[in-house]
């Protein structure tokens, strides 16, 4: 037997609406930036920090901070969406291309991977189709808005793939997983969805 | 502000908890998979906001149990508690 | 008179509201009549819930500040500016209209005068909520249970005004077995005869008992206050067992 919900009289969602096409179905637009973690923030430290892109094989490229800064940076501003309805518009950021990491990663002997599964200090996970991470759609980044990625946000780096819902773009993250088949992530294996299309407002497996 | 400046404890899972057991489980006391530290599921640290539940070890931050409510679902993962005593009156 | 918790399914009900009176200039409490209420334990909460006519859902947690003695339950909830429940509670929400609560929640953070003492609570911000609901059950037991149980009360707030029961609380301690003690972090009057800082160890040494005394100590409010003040304690010599703590989030 189904709840029936009681309205209560004169509450009403005080989210408005955004300019229309900018904001996919059941999102609403807020000026902050809200910090949302599954796990205490990490700590590492920069010299002992590193990224790798791994394949199933066993082979690995990685860089470390210094190595990462040197490559070829964008700074792409974007709108973000979180699976728990907020929507930021006009984020800017500075990072790595994951193209160019993988480009590095081929040239190192790396193959495969239909799937990525990015993995993070901490122990978190989120899996991904590579071809979301490919074609200029996402970023190792480690500058949020003119500054370096504060922690709380991720920092030092995190995965940015803004098309996709935000809890895709793994904070803390520390590499690639290369995986001939796709396997669930920490939200993942919750019940989220493995792909997170936030314009098909793909939220949950099956969605 | 640092996530830790966020997180809650089991006090705030305890409605989400009182779903997935007749009881309140608050003071059920959970032994910890990851090192093995004891303690009510009332000091477990909470993360996980509107996302779900994610309740942690104090000692160790091992996902201790994890809740996640979709569409027709509640999804638990308990694979952090290798041993839980619920108090009973009965 | 203290219920046992009532295993089974928790259901939302229609409460009804009878009284809301302001606290503070932030702070509203508002008196429900909640239909077959099986009664609380001073300390846990209720969920309440807001639903609109398009669907909109929002949900959140209120310690319960009334004590298990009342028929009817008190809610004191402090406004947050652009939240989404809060200021529908304390700026629209009146007399007479519904409210969906469930509950009571919680069996952790809870205290009956059963249990012993000496009880030591303290407090910062909104987390003195829950322990008032602690004090006034303390008050409503028999005299010969009260003067078993001497309870100390440190409530940390940022300004005088933002000190909610201060008059009940003053009267309170005019009780034998009652102790209070204030701390403003931010702003005091000149004739302030409280503590005029954050809590630290030389205040938690002076307001609580002595390890040895065994006291169960409750510690409530922004999660860093919580965190260190639980820290504190254990580093003076109390056992953790007998600190229980319950966080309300970042300081709002």
């Amino acid at each position: 037997m189904p709840d029936i919900p009681f309205i209560a009289r004169g509450f009403h969602s005080h989210r408005t609406a955004a300019p229309a096409g900018r904001l996919p179905p059941g999102q609403y637009e807020t000026r902050d930036f809200p910090v949302l973690s599954a796990g205490p923030t990490p700590r590492t430290s920069l010299a002992t920090w590193d990224f790798s892109i791994r394949d199933a094989a066993g082979h690995s490229v990685k860089w470390s901070w210094d190595e990462l800064l040197q490559l070829p940076h964008d700074t792409p501003t974007v709108d973000i969406h979180c699976v728990t309805k907020w929507s930021k518009f006009d984020t800017k950021w500075e990072g790595v291309s994951v193209d160019t990491l993988l480009d590095g990663a081929r040239a190192g002997g790396v193959t495969g991977g239909e799937f990525v599964l990015a993995f993070s200090d901490g122990g978190y996970t989120t899996n991904l189709p590579i071809a979301d991470v490919t074609g200029g759609k996402a970023w190792v980044a480690f500058g949020y808005d003119g500054a370096p990625l504060p922690p709380e946000h991720g920092g030092p780096a995190r995965l940015l793939v803004p098309h996709l819902y935000f809890w895709k773009s793994a904070k803390w993250v520390r590499g690639l997983q290369l995986m001939a088949r796709d396997q669930p992530g920490f939200w993942e294996q919750l019940g989220y969805h493995d792909r997170g299309d936030p314009w098909r407002e793909q939220r949950y497996q099956g969605d | 502000m640092q996530t830790e400046e966020m997180r809650l404890d089991g006090n705030a899972a305890a409605g989400a908890l009182r779903e997935l057991f007749a009881t309140d489980v608050t003071a059920a006391i959970a032994t910890c998979m990851g090192c093995g530290t004891v303690g009510p599921v009332g000091t477990l640290l909470e993360y996980g906001h509107a996302m779900g539940v994610i309740l942690r070890c104090p000692s160790c931050d091992t996902a201790v149990l994890r809740i996640v409510r979709t569409p027709g679902w509640l999804r638990v993962d308990a694979s952090g508690i290798s041993r839980l005593m619920i108090p009973d009156s009965a | 008179m203290a219920r046992a918790a009532v295993p089974g399914r928790l259901n939302w009900r229609v409460a009804t509201v009878i009284e809301a009176r302001n606290e503070t200039r932030r702070a509203r409490t508002l008196v429900l009549d909640v239909p077959e209420w099986p009664g609380h334990r001073a300390g846990q909460h209720v969920d309440v819930r807001l639903v609109s006519e398009d669907g909109y859902q929002a949900q959140r947690s209120y310690s319960i500040a009334s004590p298990p003695e009342d028929a009817s339950i008190a809610l004191t909830v402090e406004r947050i500016d652009n939240a989404e429940v809060s200021p529908y509670l304390c700026d629209v929400l009146r007399v007479g209209d519904g409210l969906e609560v469930r509950g009571p929640i919680g069996g952790y953070f809870v205290w009956d005068v059963a249990q012993g003492g000496p009880l030591l609570l303290i407090a910062g911000g909104s987390g003195i909520v829950p322990l008032m609901a602690m004090l006034r059950h303390h008050a409503r037991s028999n005299e010969q249970a009260r003067a078993q149980v001497p309870v100390r009360l440190l409530y940390s707030a940022r300004g005088v005004d933002d000190l909610i029961y201060r008059k009940e609380l003053e009267e309170l301690a005019q009780l034998p077995a009652v102790e209070v003690a204030f701390t403003l972090t931010r702003d005091a009057p000149a004739e302030w005869h409280g503590y005029r800082r954050r809590i630290d160890r030389a205040m938690v040494e002076e307001v609580s008992w002595p390890a040895a005394h065994m006291p169960r100590a409750f510690v409530c409010g922004p999660t860093p206050l919580v965190e260190s003040v639980a820290t504190l304690l254990v580093e003076l010599g109390h056992d953790p067992s007998r600190v229980r703590t319950e966080r309300f989030g970042p300081t709002s």
